[in-house]
Formats: structure tokens, C-alpha cells, sequence
């Protein structure tokens, strides 16, 4: 129970022991450890980064589907609003084109209604003309009565 | 008969508290080797060391294996305790807190060996019955007061150091009461410096030894047995008695153990810190 020289090796190999952990072992481990801290600290630096990134990217993706959507609205509106424009347009000038055709055939009409009435009207005379040339019994100038038949001709 | 027993215990707890000794100079009682705790130091230091360097070889900053993992977290944990208490950048203070904590673990660790297996072993392979052995250096005062003077030179060199030669006399001189009561400073201050190397090994070295004492006073349940002695009432009792004893006292002394171990770090890192510490308070 004394103390004797043990003690004086114990101090020896405490400063051996000291000396070993300060060279081999303290600052490798030491090292790694931070090492990896700083590892796990990047890593989750890069993973914060790219989780901003992709919720970034969602937002444009709503948007733009959004964008779209409302694009794709607007293209069906303009789309429906010419296809009436086009319809109204189409009915507008078949119904001009029906008006046209009407006018040109009641013209047409009108037009043979009065040659009609007129090749009536001198087979009228005609046959007055006859008929008073019959009546009278006998022949009649017609030049003479010319300026006559033309006044009937007028009259009717 | 109950005298021969009773002495015979006494040989017995006798024999385990006296180290193997290397008589270096005749007659001398300090130029001894307790070769015993110088083995037991040097295993335990040779455990630590292997272990730690063997993992450091290895050390990656990927993916720790179980091992690594186990001694980074001695490491950080020792690495808190440093930077909690010392504030400045040593490369000292942390190799030598984590020595200081995991060494003195180890030596203490053998105290959970039981107290008859290794010096039965050594006794076996010497062939010498009488052999005596402890296996537990931190019950050994001159391991104990090697590591605290070990700490306490350590304390001078960082005084010397951080302070310079004039700091530090100024210091020893001033400090608490002004330069004034110079006489009660130096005094005051001796009998701290003192105190803090026998404080610590006695401390480690009184824990241990009270705890394997204990250890050797259960083991005296059954000693002498042989089996007719097992096969009585009484001898199933003392059994029974003997492991449940032992078994109570060993796990409330893995506590021990490991707060000595602690208790000897801090109190080394404070030391230090006080030492390195410029501006006086």
C-alpha cells in the first residue's frame, strides 16, 4: 500500500497513453465525424434546396395548366362566337340570294306579263281592226287609219 | 475450528489486497514494482488504445459500422463535456479527456471481474499457489496518484504556458485576498494545488477499494467450500446469499465505475481550464 516506483511508470505511460490519443486517435475519429456533420448538413441544405425547387415547379405547373385551361376557354368561345358569325352570315346572304332570286323572278314574271299583255293588246287591235274592217265592209286604208288604230292601241 | 476460520478469512481477504511486487533495491520500500497494476494499467491502456486506434484506422465519414459508432459516441460525448467546460481551443484537452475517461473505465471495469477468477488463473499458469495478484489497478494508490500527478503537471505546464513564468507567480501571490496578504495567498493557493492530485486519486482510489472490498467480503459467503458443503441447507443459503449479494453490488458498481471515470475527466478538464484561464476573476 505504499507508494513506491509504480507511480513514477504509471506517470510515464499516462503520458504515453496522452500522446497516442492525441496523434492516432483524437483527430481521426474527431475528423470523420465532423467530416460526416458537414456531409449530412449539405445534404440536407441540397434537399431543402430541391424541395423548393419542385414546389416551385408545381406553382408554374398549376399556373400554366391554369394559363391553358383558360386559353383553351377563350379559343372554344372565339371558336362558338365565328361558327354563329358564320352560320348568321350564311343565313344572311342565302336570305339576300333568296330576295335576289325572288326580285329577278317576279322581274322575270312582270316582264312576260307585259309582253304577254302586249302581244294581247295588238292581237286585239288586230282583230278589232278585222273586226271593224268586217263590220264596215270594206277595205280600209290602213295607213289612213293608222293614227287611229294607234289611239286604240294607246286606250287599251 | 471457528478461529481457524476466522483467521482463515482474514488470509484470504489479506491475500487479495497485497499487490506482486518486483523488490528493485533491497530493503528500499520505494524502489518496488507492484507488477500487478502495471500489468493490469498497461492491458487496459493497451484495450483502449487498440480498440480506438483500430476504429480510427478505419474511420469513415460515410456510413459508421456499430463499432465506430459506439466510439464516436464516446468521443462526442467526451467532446461536449471539453467544450462545455473549456472554453478556447486545445489539442490537448480532449485526447487527454477521453484517455483519462475511458482508461480509468477499463481499469475500473476489472473490478466487475470476479475476485477470484484472474489470480485463480494466474496462480494456474505460474504454478505458484500462493501467487498474489489484483487485478484492479485503480485500487492501487500509486496508479491512482501516477494519473493524478500525471494531470496535475499538466495543470503547471498550462499555467506556465498560458500565463508565462510572472502571470502565474503573480497569480500564486495575489490571488484571492490582494497583494496585500501576499503570505495567506501563497498559502491559500499552495494548499489548493495540493489538494487537487490527492483529491483525485484518492477519491478513484477510496471507491474502488471500498467497492472490491465488498466484492471480496461477498466471495468469504463460500469460502472453503467444498461440494458436501453445497449440498447442506446452510451451504445453499450462504450460495444463494453470495450471488444475490454479488449480483446487487455489481450492477450498483457498474454505476461507480463509471461515475469515478467521469468524476476523474471533469475534474481534469476544470483543472485544466482554470489553469488556461488569463484574465482573473
Amino acid at each position: 500500500m505504499n507508494i513506491n516506483f509504480t507511480m513514477i511508470i504509471q506517470i510515464i505511460v499516462f503520458f504515453g497513453v496522452i500522446l497516442f490519443t492525441m496523434k492516432y486517435i483524437w483527430p481521426v475519429i474527431l475528423g470523420a465525424i465532423e467530416e460526416r456533420e458537414k456531409k449530412i448538413a449539405d445534404g440536407l441544405a441540397a434537399s431543402d434546396k430541391a424541395a423548393k425547387a419542385l414546389a416551385e415547379a408545381e406553382n408554374k405547373a398549376v399556373k400554366l395548366l391554369k394559363e391553358a385551361r383558360e386559353q383553351a376557354s377563350q379559343i372554344r368561345d372565339q371558336a362558338h362566337q365565328q361558327a354563329i358569325k358564320i352560320k348568321d352570315q350564311a343565313k344572311n346572304e342565302a336570305l339576300a340570294e333568296k330576295e335576289r332570286q325572288l326580285e329577278a323572278a317576279r322581274a322575270e314574271i312582270e316582264m312576260e306579263a307585259a309582253r304577254a299583255k302586249d302581244a294581247l293588246r295588238k292581237q286585239v287591235s288586230a282583230l278589232a281592226v278585222a273586226g271593224a274592217e268586217k263590220l264596215l265592209n270594206r277595205e280600209v286604208d290602213e295607213k289612213a287609219h293608222a293614227d287611229l288604230l294607234a289611239e286604240l292601241v294607246k286606250e287599251i | 475450528m471457528a478461529e481457524q476460520a476466522s483467521s482463515s478469512i482474514g488470509d484470504y481477504i489479506h491475500h487479495h489486497l497485497q499487490n506482486n511486487q518486483l523488490q528493485l533495491v533491497d530493503g528500499s520500500s520505494f524502489w518496488v514494482i507492484n507488477l500487478d497494476s502495471l500489468f493490469y494499467t498497461l492491458l487496459t491502456a493497451a484495450v483502449f488504445l487498440g480498440l480506438f486506434s483500430y476504429v480510427a484506422k478505419r474511420a469513415t465519414s460515410g456510413v459508421p459500422g456499430r463499432l465506430q459508432n459506439f466510439v464516436e459516441m464516446v468521443v462526442n460525448f467526451v467532446n461536449e463535456q471539453v467544450q462545455d467546460t473549456y472554453h478556447g481551443k486545445s489539442k490537448l484537452i480532449g485526447p487527454l479527456a477521453l484517455s483519462i475517461f475511458v482508461w480509468i473505465f477499463l481499469m475500473n471495469f476489472m473490478d466487475l471481474i470476479p475476485v477470484d477468477l484472474l489470480p485463480w488463473l494466474g496462480q494456474k499458469l505460474s504454478g505458484n499457489e500462493h501467487m498474489y495478484m489484483r487485478v484492479v489497478p485503480s485500487t492501487d494508490l500509486n496508479i491512482t496518484f501516477g494519473l493524478a500527478l500525471g494531470v496535475i503537471l499538466l495543470v503547471f505546464y498550462y499555467s506556465f504556458k498560458m500565463k508565462g513564468v510572472k502571470g502565474y507567480a503573480k497569480e500564486l501571490l495575489t490571488h484571492p485576498f490582494g497583494p496585500k496578504l501576499f503570505p495567506a495567498n501563497l498559502l491559500l493557493n499552495t494548499v489548493e494545488t495540493v489538494a487537487k492530485p490527492i483529491s483525485l486519486s484518492l477519491r478513484l482510489f477510496g471507491n474502488l477499494y471500498a467497492g472490491e472490498l465488498i466484492f471480496i467480503l461477498i466471495a468469504v459467503f463460500t469460502l472453503g467450500y467444498t461440494l458436501e458443503h453445497f449440498l447442506t441447507a446452510s451451504g445453499i443459503a450462504m450460495t444463494a446469499g453470495q450471488l444475490l449479494l454479488g449480483l446487487i453490488w455489481a450492477i450498483f458498481h457498474i454505476l461507480i465505475i463509471l461515475l469515478q471515470a467521469f468524476i476523474f475527466m471533469m475534474l481534469t478538464i476544470v483543472y485544466l481550464s482554470m489553469a488556461s484561464e488569463t484574465e482573473s476573476h
